[in-house]
């Protein structure tokens, strides 16, 4: 009998592992929405707030609220941005994740790619409320144009300058500029003693990626013809990256030391702490307040738009946001589409946008007296008048590495004193352009 | 697979049981197959100890790299990460658009590699001779010794981001500790340098990942140094030899078995290192500190291009195992010379 005991041991073992790796596929595929069942729903939420406790704080009364309306939970895990992506990868990949999922409505279209999301047709929009009641910019970075968008806007947001109203003040500068003229020479009264113009996130991709688009707009650019095709290197482009490399090298408003800047806070912080008087940023707001900053210490205003005779767009800003997507995997269809309706509703728009400094997407949340303010005004007029959507293509997060990395090494060589030529950035340009695999 | 597994012993004790009433007739045949299970089973008993390992082992590190092999063939997009066995066929591509040093993909991808190498050679080398002198000056005993040796540790024991975020904020440019001394303190410098851009991050990396690795050469050395036995120096030092002598003709030859083991560890370790550059850098590293790992993640995850980027690791894989296979070859053939 004693003999027999190690076979016995060896047996169940190999039993318990094959029933463990038979029964993972079966578990995990009912706990894919975790508690799974028509009663709940689970949520991934992006970081909007200052951290993600905050964010719990923030979006809990609001769950509770959808809970007693529909009876149906919420599970709500935020996540991270330099998670979210790859964590929507993988629950695409797998076809286990989540029912709902905030993303970034720049990448939209590369995520419709995949097929990963329910596509909201004209009875699922009607639902919502008709495509009427979204803002027009917002809707249209839902997904490629022509396609039924994968998701509805749940959050605006877009770029502006937020200038420091005291040392404007202290240089004798009455308004904010309104042209690009006006700014760098701004910048230059007011960079002195340490203190510096302008800051600018330098090695932060998509920072980057936006800025190249909207200056290559001004310039009367596009980084994808019109078959879809990418072109970085072209003219106009090489120009935007060179104005926006140049308040480092040349117009020297720009601490070089900004070249290093990439996780999306120091030059807001430089900001903060007055070592800089502007910055180029979306809804600043919330931070500039946790920071100890009133709207009576700065202003905000549009980005500088080109003379309308230079032939650029009138541009000045990508239009940024949140999406609120609903993957088709979802064990909870229904309910997720539920819950999307109930986001886009417009209390729940009011409450959220107002906790986050964001703007409401829908038209009808605006008659809330949170969004008379100066700031969200001006806003309301650049998403309205002068916004533009990124490129809609489903390789469009290829081109913010690429193009943000090209950025990355180019304001590098600016910082160090090395030459900024139409030579040099086009190089750089050509080589990503290269690495499209169109 | 679970039927037949029950089902075969199980037969075995129906027929070879010890313990029940003997068969009525044939009881010679019936005593001979219960000693050619026996034997059976005294042979398969070995094998079937090491089947929820080796089950796991397959699960664990084969079909994965099955898969990665697999996915190097394909056009893994966006478009088809639902649904792979829809993406099509790439044949060799992704490995022609790998090692086409002529395209932008291959020369990026040439450049990160020689990067690569000359980061590991120098941390390897630099590593060890850190270890080395730590684990021979602190051979002797003398008071703190204890203390000392914990205290070099601790880079090895700290949580890996810990440490790194730490290294990036000593490193920024406007705000870093090391900026501060060199720059503020010492004056050794007009304008402040980068660090974690541009030529300097070079340095930076090579510095930060030797602070990392070191200590596990110091530990490994060390343990090696107690297994050396004391006459072998006590005999020496009769002879005549100096501390000099003694390290090369007693320490060095009796740690080879375990510099072997330890170069080709630290070797391994440091050229796929993906941590240190990423908590250092971020998702995109500077090109002059553009580590393959990174690359590699770069070209896959960032970008969208899976196949891609498994060829890379494909490639990767090969290289790597061509050097393992080279330097245990020079290695071992020189043991056996010596």
């Amino acid at each position: 009998m004693l003999t027999r005991k190690p076979y016995v041991f060896a047996v169940a073992g190999a039993l318990m592992f094959a029933a463990a790796a038979c029964g993972g596929s079966n578990d995990s595929s009912s706990s894919g929405s975790a508690g799974g069942g028509s009663g709940s729903i689970t949520y991934w939420a992006s970081n909007q707030g200052t951290s993600l406790e905050s964010d719990k704080q923030i979006l809990q009364p609001e769950l509770d609220r959808f809970t007693k309306e529909t009876g149906i939970k919420v599970n709500l895990e935020v996540v991270p941005w330099s998670d979210l992506l790859n964590r929507i990868l993988a629950a695409a990949t797998s076809g286990k994740g989540p029912d709902v999922v905030n993303i970034g409505n720049t990448w939209s279209a590369s995520l419709q790619a995949t097929g990963a999301f329910v596509p909201l047709d004209d009875t699922q929009l009607n639902a919502l409320g008709g495509k009427a009641r979204f803002l027009g910019p917002s809707l249209a970075a839902t997904g490629a144009p022509g396609q039924p968008p994968v998701g509805a806007p749940l959050y605006s947001t877009a770029y502006a300058l937020y200038y420091n109203k005291h040392m404007f003040k202290d240089a004798g500068i009455a308004d904010p500029p309104k042209t690009w003229d006006e700014l760098v020479a701004d910048g230059k009264k007011l960079t002195k003693d340490g203190k510096w113009g302008l800051a600018v996130e330098g090695a932060s991709v998509s920072e980057n990626a936006h800025m190249i688009f909207t200056l290559g707009q001004q310039h009367g650019g596009d980084l994808f013809d019109s078959s879809g095709k990418s072109q970085f290197d072209s003219p106009a482009n090489v120009a935007a990256v060179k104005q926006y490399l140049n308040f480092i090298a040349s117009d020297k408003i720009t601490n070089p030391s900004d070249a290093a800047y990439s996780n999306g806070t120091e030059a807001l912080q430089d900001f903060i702490g007055g070592k800089a008087a502007m910055v180029m940023w979306q809804s600043a707001s919330g931070t500039l307040k946790t920071g100890g900053m009133t709207p009576d210490d700065y202003g905000v205003a549009p980005i500088p738009l080109p003379d309308p005779s230079s032939g650029g767009k009138q541009v000045d800003s990508m239009v940024g946001g949140i999406n609120i997507s609903v993957f088709d995997s979802a064990a909870n269809k229904d309910g997720a589409l539920k819950f999307v309706k109930f986001m886009t509703s417009k209390q729940t728009q009011q409450d959220l946008n107002k906790a986050y400094g964001s703007l409401p997407t829908v038209t009808d949340a605006y008659d809330d007296p949170a969004f008379q303010t100066p700031e969200i005004k001006t806003y309301q007029q650049i998403l309205g008048n002068t916004a533009a959507p990124l490129p809609q293509v489903a390789n469009e997060s290829q081109f913010e590495t690429l193009v943000g990395n090209a950025m990355n090494q180019l304001f590098a060589d600016a910082a160090s004193g090395k030459p900024i030529t139409d030579e040099t950035v086009k190089a750089k340009l050509t080589e990503a352009n290269q690495q499209m695999t169109n | 697979m679970v039927v037949s597994a029950t089902s075969r012993p199980g037969g075995g004790r129906g027929s070879g049981d010890p313990g029940g009433p003997p068969p009525p007739s044939g009881a010679g045949r019936g005593r001979a197959t219960a000693r050619l299970s026996v034997r059976l089973r005294r042979l398969g008993l070995p094998y079937l100890l090491i089947l929820p390992a080796l089950l796991l082992e397959l699960l664990v590190h084969l079909i994965p790299m099955v898969i990665g092999i697999g996915m190097s063939f394909i056009k893994l997009t966006q478009f088809f990460i639902r649904n792979w066995s829809a993406a099509p066929f790439a044949g060799w591509s992704n490995y022609h658009l790998a090692v086409d040093f002529n395209g932008p993909v291959g020369r990026a991808l040439l450049h990160s590699f020689f990067v690569t190498v000359t980061f590991t050679v120098i941390t390897v080398a630099l590593s060890w001779f850190l270890g080395m002198a730590g684990a021979v000056l602190m051979q002797g005993e003398f008071r703190g010794r204890g203390f000392l040796r914990a205290l070099f540790l601790v880079p090895y024991a700290l949580p890996v981001y810990a440490g790194v975020i730490t290294w990036s904020f000593l490193l920024q440019r406007e705000s870093g500790l090391i900026n501060h001394v060199l720059v503020d303190q010492l004056h050794l410098f007009s304008d402040k340098p980068f660090w974690l851009i541009g030529q300097n991050s070079f340095f930076s990396i090579v510095v930060v990942s030797l602070w990392r690795w070191w200590p596990f050469a110091f530990l490994v050395l060390m343990a090696g140094l107690q297994n050396i036995p004391q006459d072998l120096y006590e005999a020496s030092s009769i002879d005549g030899a100096g501390w000099m002598r003694q390290l090369r003709s007693v320490t060095l030859p009796m740690l080879r078995p375990v510099n072997q083991v330890l170069v080709l560890v630290l070797f391994l370790w440091t050229f796929n290192d993906f941590n240190t550059p990423y908590v250092l850098f971020g998702k995109t590293a500077p090109q002059e500190a553009d580590l393959i790992s990174i690359h590699i993640y770069q070209s896959s995850f960032v970008t969208w291009n899976f196949g891609t980027g498994s060829a890379m690791s494909v490639l990767l894989l090969l290289f790597l195992l061509l050097v393992t296979a080279v330097y245990l070859l020079i290695t071992s053939r020189r043991r056996s010379d010596a």
